[in-house]
């Protein structure tokens, strides 16, 4: 019971910040000077005209309109839902990518003292590289793999730079989750002769998982930022990311549409964090706290 | 219940240590001797206790004979073999000051944890655990977590633990020290009553005089820096029949705390105990 009235309190106050955030939005947007708030020549406030700032309604309304003014276009909802799932499809294989990876090189750091030494560095560096900058290499890349049926595809391009921002979280919290447990606990693996597979298996995996959780998660939000900006700067057709950039050239005449794909990209993060967080139930005996003797 | 029989009936001894030292050294430091020649022998079924003052080595040793370190110079043999085959072998049962119990298991699992590693059947570990629940006296609890019980049944289960596998020595590096005078003193109790029932040689770490003259068959007292034996005390309290809760006001039993203090301190008693816990 206490577990369940708890989660309803954290829902009730995530949707009081929504509309808390609404309600400043509206507020702004009443009172506020049309032409922002400038200070010495920099425009600190946005303006507040319709067109900068459309009425929360009007972003909800526009959902409910076809795309384009084209006979057959679908509603904008439903295409928003369809590039959504795409982009969610996208960042999932990245996710699951970097996840292995993660992993990998945390038990791999774990293992050998001196991999740690040599690798962690590589690893912190690696996320100082722009994303715009190793886009069009994957892509380049990618596309000179054939191998037999397979053919790199752009999508896979996408999952790839997805996976490599993801991955960090990861394979740092991995890694501080695998040498959490105590020398006590180690040592008393090691009074019963356990090796290393099974010391493992039934101390520092088990031990880990507290750590990898919040990096799991933090990994699923990272994987749906990669997944849209790489979209963009590859080009890839379909997903969220070239839909905001397509929908920002409509903003002049039509302002609600660019919001779209922005609620198709906070709705992809709200699904990306629960299906983690169901991970994270299903884990629970493992977050058990010890409570020192 | 059943024994180990790989006794080898050529050596007597449960423990042997001869001649070890432990020198650690740190980097740009001088080494410290945690131990110098230190010599002890442990007779099957035998309770021996190692009181001293921190930094006498008293630990070092009890890892040393669970080869959780390997000493500098000297060897030691566990049932006639070398201690690291005794580990291999589980040999020895071992339970530290803190509990140590997974906290993802529950306090069945807990116990089994030895057994499941060593590919004990699924049958067996079950009645195993029941078995060592009921020993311990926690025969309602398998089913907990560890973090639903207090600090002194936690340590019952670490003691479980250490017996899953039937050792014939068991290896206790101060197990009651965290826990409160009462917990303590009725731990002691089944210790007593525990090792009478599966016959197992222990080795105690302790730094409570008490603790150790109401366990013990010997007493040895060690000095720090470097650590040495001082002296080991005999202590006769009689068998674990008789040593029930009133022996703590008999007269043997001051006279022990008496001996194994006076031993501490280099000379007889006169009251202002130095760097020694008289508990």
């Amino acid at each position: 019971m206490t577990a369940g009235s708890s989660w309803w309190r954290r829902f009730g106050f995530g949707l009081l910040g929504v509309v808390l955030l609404a309600c400043v939005w509206e507020l702004y947007k009443f009172r506020g000077p049309a032409e922002g708030v400038v200070i010495g020549g920099v425009t600190v406030l946005p303006r507040t005209t319709d067109l900068a700032m459309p009425h929360i309604w009007v972003m909800f309304q526009r959902l409910f309109e076809p795309v384009t003014s084209a006979a057959g276009s679908p509603p904008m909802w439903l295409a928003v839902l369809q590039a959504s799932a795409f982009t969610l499809g996208v960042a999932g294989v990245g996710w699951l990518v970097a996840v292995v990876v993660g992993i990998l090189l945390a038990l791999l750091m774990q293992r050998f003292r001196t991999a740690e030494q040599a690798v962690l560095p590589w690893i912190i560096l690696s996320q100082t590289v722009p994303l715009i900058a190793i886009a069009p290499l994957v892509r380049r890349w990618g596309s000179a793999l054939e191998i037999g049926e397979f053919s790199w595809e752009n999508w896979m391009s996408v999952a790839l730079i997805a996976s490599y921002l993801a991955f960090f979280p990861i394979s740092v919290g991995a890694l501080r989750g695998l040498e959490s447990p105590d020398t006590n606990h180690v040592e008393l693996m090691h009074s019963y002769a356990a090796g290393w597979w099974k010391i493992l298996l039934r101390l520092r995996l088990p031990a880990s998982v507290p750590y990898l959780l919040p990096a799991l998660r933090l990994a699923a939000a990272s994987a749906v930022i990669g997944t849209v900006v790489a979209e963009v700067s590859i080009g890839l057709r379909g997903g969220l990311g070239r839909m905001v950039v397509e929908f920002a050239a409509a903003a002049g005449g039509d302002p609600g549409k660019p919001w779209a794909p922005i609620f198709g990209a906070v709705l992809v993060g709200l699904l990306a964090a629960g299906l983690v967080s169901l991970i994270g139930l299903t884990l629970r005996r493992f977050r058990r706290a010890e409570v020192p003797a | 219940m059943t024994r180990k029989d790989s006794l080898p009936v050529t050596d007597a001894h449960a423990v042997k240590v001869t001649g070890v030292s432990r020198i650690f050294s740190i980097k740009k430091k001088p080494p410290v001797t945690a131990l110098e020649s230190v010599d002890l022998t442990v007779a099957p079924g035998e309770f021996v206790s190692l009181i001293g003052p921190s930094g006498c080595g008293k630990s070092t040793l009890l890892r040393l004979i669970a080869d959780l370190d390997q000493p500098t110079a000297g060897t030691i043999e566990v049932f006639g073999k070398t201690a690291r085959k005794a580990r291999i072998d589980q040999d020895y049962g071992i339970a530290f000051q803190q509990a140590g119990l997974l906290p993802w298991r529950t306090v069945r699992a807990n116990i089994e944890l030895p057994l499941e590693l060593h590919k004990v059947g699924t049958a067996e570990r079950r009645s195993r655990s029941t078995e060592l629940l009921e020993l311990v006296g926690l025969g309602d609890f398998g089913d907990s977590y560890p973090d639903q019980l207090s600090g002194g049944m936690q340590q019952r289960v670490a003691i479980a633990r250490a017996l899953a596998e039937s050792p014939n020595l068991l290896l206790m590096d101060e197990p009651f020290g965290a826990l409160d005078e009462m917990t303590r003193e009725r731990m002691q109790n089944e210790l007593i009553r525990i090792c009478a029932e599966t016959r197992a040689a222990v080795v105690f770490v302790t730094h409570s005089i008490p603790e150790a003259v109401f366990l013990s068959d010997r007493v040895v007292v060690m000095s720090p820096r470097p650590g040495r034996i001082r002296s080991v005390l005999p202590i006769r309290l009689g068998g674990p029949d008789d040593r029930s809760e009133h022996i703590r006001e008999d007269a043997a039993f001051f006279d022990g705390v008496s001996a194994v203090r006076e031993s501490l301190h280099g000379t007889p008693d006169t009251g202002n105990a130095r760097g020694v816990d008289t508990r």
